[in-house]
């Protein structure tokens, strides 16, 4: 609740005496046994003589004997207030749970019931919840349960019920000792006799008491003085037989009333005023510790203010070790989004080693280096669109114009050399541009390989927290992911987490997902949610302006005869098509004649094999010779004759 | 000012009688030094005409000693409360931690309140202090005067009090209400010291 456990109120402050005897030992058997006897326990008292002192020390005691006990202590008002408040929020049920589970319930100052009818049936509801459950209740009044005004007869009993106790004026012997104890806790000293006569003196309500004894100490702090039994009778305005010394010059008259020592009292006034403005500091450091400890934080630095006499700059120091912890959190955060792992390590909490811990995260920025990204290498604008893959291109266009989206996943498929890689590729760069974006764009088999080498060193953590930063995700390959269970497994959850966030995934695969083998079902299930864009083999059109970017990158002026020729040319990829281009442009290179479409069908179909330098070279590394003359590799030989119709149209020519 | 200085541990308070002529601040600073022991005061300066006029001002310095640690002084200042030294309570409301503002009970002074009042709002305004910030207590002197002659505690209230800042009715040739104000005062600024060090 509101109000913590004030550690100063504890069974050992607590002084005995006859008043309080009865009040102090049903206390320490119900903080020995909560629940078993007096229950509940009804300790009343006028004011100002120890019921909210024993309630907490009630509380600490069930606290220490039994750590994991719920313990709550709240003044009526605040029970009221809570209850009004959740009340508000719809939230009364879970009110009422929270306390109805709670194994001592410590309740200050239950005479305000009076005249609130609804809170009394809300207590005792509670009380029976409690007694039932063998929960402790213990409650507090400046009066019995009958003599509180307008309570529910219910109530009465119900509280009655279980031992009812008082706290009475303290003898004279309990005051004197009340009276010692408080002034060793000052560390004041006095005559003989001086507290004897305070505690003769003063009525017995305990506060009134000390607001006496805190007089003499201001006294006698202020005149450096051990004031003696007589000098405390003055001090207090007791009848004295002494007469006041009244200091009296500059032609005043003495006040009327016969305040003898009006400095005296303002000055007395003055000290406690100016007690509690400098020792406000205490209160405000030991809020600082309250708060940042029940954060986790480390507090020893503001500790130790506490301990010197007068700090210099407290407020400072506060505020330095909050910037501190802001800082921590900060690191905290950061660390936590690149390795969760990291981010849990207790030098994370202590303000003391903020070095250490920016070390830490500077380390953690370090290794954390983003998921690979898309390579430069493949621009969208150099991507040739054709009708082969025109359904592909523009899911791409709608994929960058909505990331995450339209088409989520987008899933590009068709045979090897079509060009998926330089889409996928291209896809990731554009949506690399946007602001804050975190593109991973990798092959399927880098991404296995980091996961192996993350076990290995115990940071999947880290490996996927690397991942789950990502804004889109693009992998290429997803087919080798077969039979990797591991890799499926992390990839079905990094795929749920970034397509619920709404990032886009975009996969190649060289069939569509659902012929792909190895592949467990909630992958290939979840690839087919998106879109599936077939890449075909390249048509003219692709061709053509494949053809003209290679030239315009080889700095040679495309010859429309010879991009004609090629491009008419079969090519069931686009691979095919750029290994045909850089041979006819290497022949021309090498001096075989000038780039034009005669040279290419020489150097491509083999008629003028007068590159001896290069037929000699392949001779020797396993490549075949044509019947017709020409040097080719096996797989040439494939590219250039790939169906019958093809050649006989070559041959017409 | 400098009012707690954790350094050197010093508090100083700098508290400043102002009101009209003749509504008796200085009469308030000799009745405390009446009560303060000589070990606890310094000397009492006060320039004054020849018919006990404050002149330039009053300055009583009181030494309460060591509180809590700190060497704790109070400063006490008057102005001079005729309308024609403004350049002399500007000057000495320079750096003030509390004000007190003594009031002429007399139904006849009751338009000198309300302009010194309105003088003390615009002279602290000059120093750039709002007077809805700075501790403020009025004190209505007079009050032992015969009841046709003055205005109730209760009508001056009324009348000054409309920030709702604590009030005495004071003799103080007598020394009733002197003491309550100059406790209240210091109260007030102590208070704002602690939250002051709190800022």
């Amino acid at each position: 609740m509101t109000n913590a456990l004030n550690p100063k109120y504890s069974f050992d402050t607590f002084v005995v005496g006859s008043a309080n005897r009865l009040a102090v030992t049903a206390g320490h058997t119900v903080a020995e046994n909560p629940g078993a006897a007096y229950n509940p326990l009804f300790v009343y008292s006028g004011s100002g003589l120890g019921k909210t002192h024993l309630l907490m020390a009630i509380g600490q005691a069930a606290k220490k004997a039994a750590p994991l006990l719920n313990i709550e202590y709240m003044t009526l008002d605040e029970y009221v207030e809570a209850f009004h408040a959740s009340l508000a929020a719809g939230q009364g049920d879970t009110f009422r749970r929270r306390f109805q589970n709670v194994d001592v319930l410590l309740v200050d100052d239950v005479q305000f019931l009076s005249n609130r009818k609804e809170m009394q049936s809300e207590l005792l509801h509670l009380t029976e919840a409690l007694q039932v459950a063998g929960h402790q209740i213990v409650l507090t009044s400046d009066r019995p349960p009958p003599e509180i005004a307008d309570l529910d007869e219910r109530l009465i009993s119900r509280l009655s019920g279980g031992l009812v106790v008082d706290i009475g004026l303290p003898d004279y012997e309990t005051r004197v000792a009340i009276l010692r104890r408080k002034a060793e806790e000052r560390g004041a000293r006095f005559a003989p006799g001086v507290l004897e006569t305070v505690a003769q003196a003063a009525a017995g309500n305990v506060r009134e008491l000390m607001g006496a004894l805190n007089r003499l100490v201001a006294f006698q702090a202020v005149n450096d003085t051990t004031i003696n039994a007589e000098t405390a009778k003055q001090i207090l305005g007791l009848g004295s037989g002494a007469a006041a010394a009244a200091p009296g010059d500059g032609g005043a008259k003495p006040a009327p009333g016969g305040g003898a020592d009006e400095f005296g009292d303002f000055l007395a006034d003055v000290t406690v005023t100016v007690g509690k403005a400098v020792e406000a500091w205490r209160a405000r450091v030991g809020e600082a510790v309250l708060r940042w400890e029940g954060e986790g934080y480390r507090t020893q630095r503001l500790e130790a203010l506490l301990e010197e006499d007068t700090p210099a700059s407290v407020d400072k120091a506060i505020a330095g070790f909050t910037k501190d912890v802001e800082r921590l959190k900060e690191l905290e955060a950061e660390v936590a989004e690149l390795d969760p792992q990291a981010a849990g390590e207790s030098v994370f909490r202590d303000p003391e080693r903020l070095s250490e811990a920016e070390k830490a995260a500077a380390k953690v920025r370090e290794g954390a280096a983003p998921p690979p990204g898309p390579s430069a290498a493949f621009p969208l604008d150099a991507y040739a669109v054709g009708p082969s893959n025109q359904v592909a291109v523009s899911a791409a266009h709608a994929v960058l114009e909505k990331p995450g989206k339209k088409y989520n996943p987008l899933v590009l498929v068709g045979k090897s050399g079509l060009g998926k890689t330089h889409l996928l590729n291209a896809i990731g760069l554009e949506l690399a541009r946007g602001r804050r974006a975190v593109v991973a764009c990798l092959s399927t088999q880098a991404f296995i390989d980091e996961l192996i080498t993350a076990i290995d060193g115990n940071r999947v953590d880290w490996w996927r927290a690397r991942y789950r930063r990502a804004t889109a995700l693009l992998l290429d390959d997803i087919h080798l992911i077969a039979g990797k269970e591991r890799t499926q497994e992390e990839l079905f959850n990094l795929f749920n987490l970034l397509q619920d966030k709404e990032r886009q995934l975009v996969f190649t695969a060289p069939a569509a997902p659902n012929t792909l083998t190895g592949l467990e079902e909630r992958i290939v299930t979840r690839l087919e949610g998106g879109l599936v864009a077939e890449i075909k083999e390249p048509d003219r059109e692709v061709k053509r302006a494949v053809l003209e970017r290679l030239l315009t990158q080889q700095n040679v002026t495309p010859d429309p005869t010879l991009v004609d020729y090629l491009a008419d040319r079969p090519a069931d990829s686009v691979r095919t098509l750029v290994g045909a281009v850089q041979r006819v442009i290497t022949a021309a290179a090498a001096g075989d004649g000038p780039l034009n479409a005669g040279l290419a069908r020489e150097v491509l179909e083999g008629h003028a094999p007068r590159d001896t330098r290069r037929s000699s070279g392949f001779r020797t590394s396993g490549l075949v010779v044509s019947s017709l003359g020409g040097i080719k590799s096996r797989e040439k030989m494939v590219w250039e004759w790939a169906d019958v119709s093809d050649r006989v149209i070559e041959e017409f020519r | 000012m400098s009012l707690v200085n954790f350094t050197t541990r010093e508090i100083t308070c700098k508290i400043v009688y102002y009101g009209p002529g003749r509504s008796g601040k200085t009469t308030n600073l000799h009745y405390i030094y009446g009560r303060v022991p000589d070990s606890r005061r310094g000397r009492m300066v006060s320039l004054a005409t020849q018919t006990d006029r404050t002149l330039f001002f009053d300055f009583l310095p009181i030494d309460l000693g060591q509180i809590s640690g700190f060497s704790t002084r109070f400063q006490l200042y008057t102005v001079p409360g005729q309308v024609y030294y403004n350049a002399t309570r500007r000057l000495v409301l320079q750096g003030a931690d509390g004000v007190v503002f003594v009031a002429d009970s007399q139904a006849r002074q009751l338009d000198e309140n309300l302009e010194s009042l309105q003088n003390l709002q615009s002279n602290l305004l000059e120093h750039g202090v709002d007077v809805r910030t700075i501790p403020l207590v009025l004190q209505y002197n007079k009050q032992d005067l015969p009841r046709e002659l003055i205005l109730s505690a209760a009508d001056l209230d009324d009348a000054l009090n409309f920030r709702d800042v604590p009030s005495f009715s004071a003799d103080a040739l007598h020394g009733l209400g002197v003491f309550e104000t100059l406790k209240a005062i210091s109260e007030l600024v102590l208070k704002k010291l602690a939250a002051g060090t709190a800022a």
